[in-house]
């Protein structure tokens, strides 16, 4: 199933995917369908009772280090996102008036299902609550080489679009074997900039969560942004940027000044 | 004067700053032009202590099986309400695993289960001085550092200021305002079986006993 968190009539309401529409379930107008352009779309995730911890890898595509020049990671780069940076589908990202260059990366985002502490990668996916497709937008104008990326780079308020769905794992799983077999693209106004594949992946989904549980316990909710590969390019205010994974979803977002 | 204290557990996400003490920004400056670095950091070096982090005063922190010590970093933190406001302070024990390079995010070194320290009680930010506190470190009873934040880099009203140009803190947010490092450039360190106490004027002490990790 396909599950959205969205604004509508004055409230913030869960739904479902229902033959091409939404189906409103957590909400006074539970049985409700409505249409996709008819809501605004929140990140979908469930509110937690703390902190969110959003892990996010860098170069974890073999063509995307290279293409910025770094050999590939002997362990997983690893950077950590605060929940501010979060935005819905179809929602505005904000470009800053000095950037020169800003780029999309579309990743296969992991949303934790249940606790998960010292994981082994056999067991890994019995973790995973579902899937999701994030836009982790980077301002190379900013990079400094102090805990690269730094902040000021990755962990701006609006730069992380999330969304529009989370799917449940087993969908995945049954349909694709794995979130390893999936393929990702971004276009940029219809033209198509972003083309790989999730088996590109240097640390697979599996040995990112046996490396991540093994230090530090992860909760239902937490997410991991998986890399991006190559492909990125500088994108301008209202620039429409559509991040797409096979299966979990198409992340509509444009750039606004 | 009553202490107007209340009880505190983290609720946002906790930021923190790095290399905000003059000593330590000293003590590297001479390496900074050099690869990897290429530059002093222009921007505030920042970090997060994941929720898995958190560990209330009077609770034990366990020391992974493979690591002989871990630095203490002794933080006075705001934490934020709405308007992206500071309301209140707290007490902190940043622990880290040493580690020496700054290039690369402290995820493994700094995120590890149970790795902060947390004052139970908050103390409401009108009541507090924040750029002239002082935090005392003692390790096993002994005082080992003395952290006065007149010596921070960027004083907190500036540390602040210059985070919100690119993200507002949230509701429930904390900002650890920074640890300062011994005249050597490295925080106090402690091992399996040492108490570390944090203490500042007005304060409840900050106690956290070190262990070993359970298999």
């Amino acid at each position: 199933m396909k599950h959205a968190r969205i604004a509508w009539a004055g409230a913030v309401h869960e739904a479902v995917e229902s033959d091409g529409e939404l189906l409103l379930t957590r909400s006074p107008w539970a049985g409700k369908r409505l249409k996709l352009d008819e809501v605004v779309w929140l990140p979908p995730l469930a509110p937690v009772p703390q902190a969110r911890t959003i892990l996010a890898l860098g170069l974890n595509y073999a063509d995307h280090a290279k293409e910025l020049a770094f050999k590939a990671p002997e362990e997983p780069l690893v950077f950590v996102k605060g929940e501010g940076a979060l935005i819905g589908h179809k929602a505005l990202t904000r470009r800053p008036k000095d950037a020169t260059h800003m780029h999309y990366e579309c990743e296969l985002a992991v949303v934790i299902g249940r606790t998960a502490m010292h994981v082994k990668k056999e067991n890994a996916y019995d973790y995973v609550g579902g899937y999701t497709v994030a836009n982790d937008y980077a301002i190379r104008d900013y990079l400094e080489n102090w805990y690269r990326p730094n902040f000021r780079v990755k962990n701006r308020d609006t730069c992380t679009p999330i969304g529009p769905w989370l799917v449940d794992a087993k969908d995945i799983h049954d349909a694709y074997g794995s979130p390893m077999n999936l393929n990702l693209q971004t276009t940029v106004n219809g033209k198509l900039t972003q083309s790989g594949h999730t088996r590109d992946m240097i640390f697979d989904v599996p040995t990112l969560i046996e490396y991540f549980s093994a230090f530090m316990t992860l909760q239902p909710g937490d997410l991991i942004l998986t890399g991006t590969p190559d492909g990125v390019v500088n994108c301008e205010v209202s620039d429409v940027i559509v991040t797409s994974i096979e299966g979990v979803g198409d992340l509509i977002n444009t750039l606004g000044e | 004067m009553q202490n107007k204290l209340t009880p505190y557990w983290p609720r946002g996400t906790v930021y923190g700053a790095l290399l905000n003490f003059k000593r330590e920004w000293n003590h590297r400056a001479p390496q900074m032009s050099e690869p990897p670095h290429k530059g002093a950091p222009k921007a505030p070096v920042l970090f997060i202590k994941t929720a898995n982090t958190f560990t209330a005063s009077g609770d034990k922190i366990a020391i992974p099986a493979n690591v002989p010590e871990v630095d203490v970093g002794a933080n006075l933190a705001w934490v934020f309400g709405a308007d992206a406001r500071v309301v209140s302070c707290v007490l902190v024990n940043d622990v880290s695993i040493p580690h020496e390079s700054y290039y690369r995010p402290p995820v493994k070194f700094k995120c590890i289960d149970g790795f902060l320290g947390v004052g139970r009680q908050a103390k409401p930010v009108a009541e507090v001085q924040s750029d002239a506190m002082v935090l005392t470190v003692k390790v096993n009873g002994h005082e080992v550092q003395r952290v006065n934040y007149a010596d921070a880099v960027r004083a907190s009203q500036k540390l602040h200021a210059d985070i919100s140009e690119f993200m507002i803190f949230q509701e429930g947010d904390v900002l650890l305002l920074g640890s300062d490092c011994l005249p050597d450039g490295k925080r106090p360190r402690v091992k399996v079986g040492d108490v570390v106490e944090i203490s500042a004027h007005g304060f409840e002490t900050l106690v956290n006993h070190f262990v070993g990790a359970t298999a």
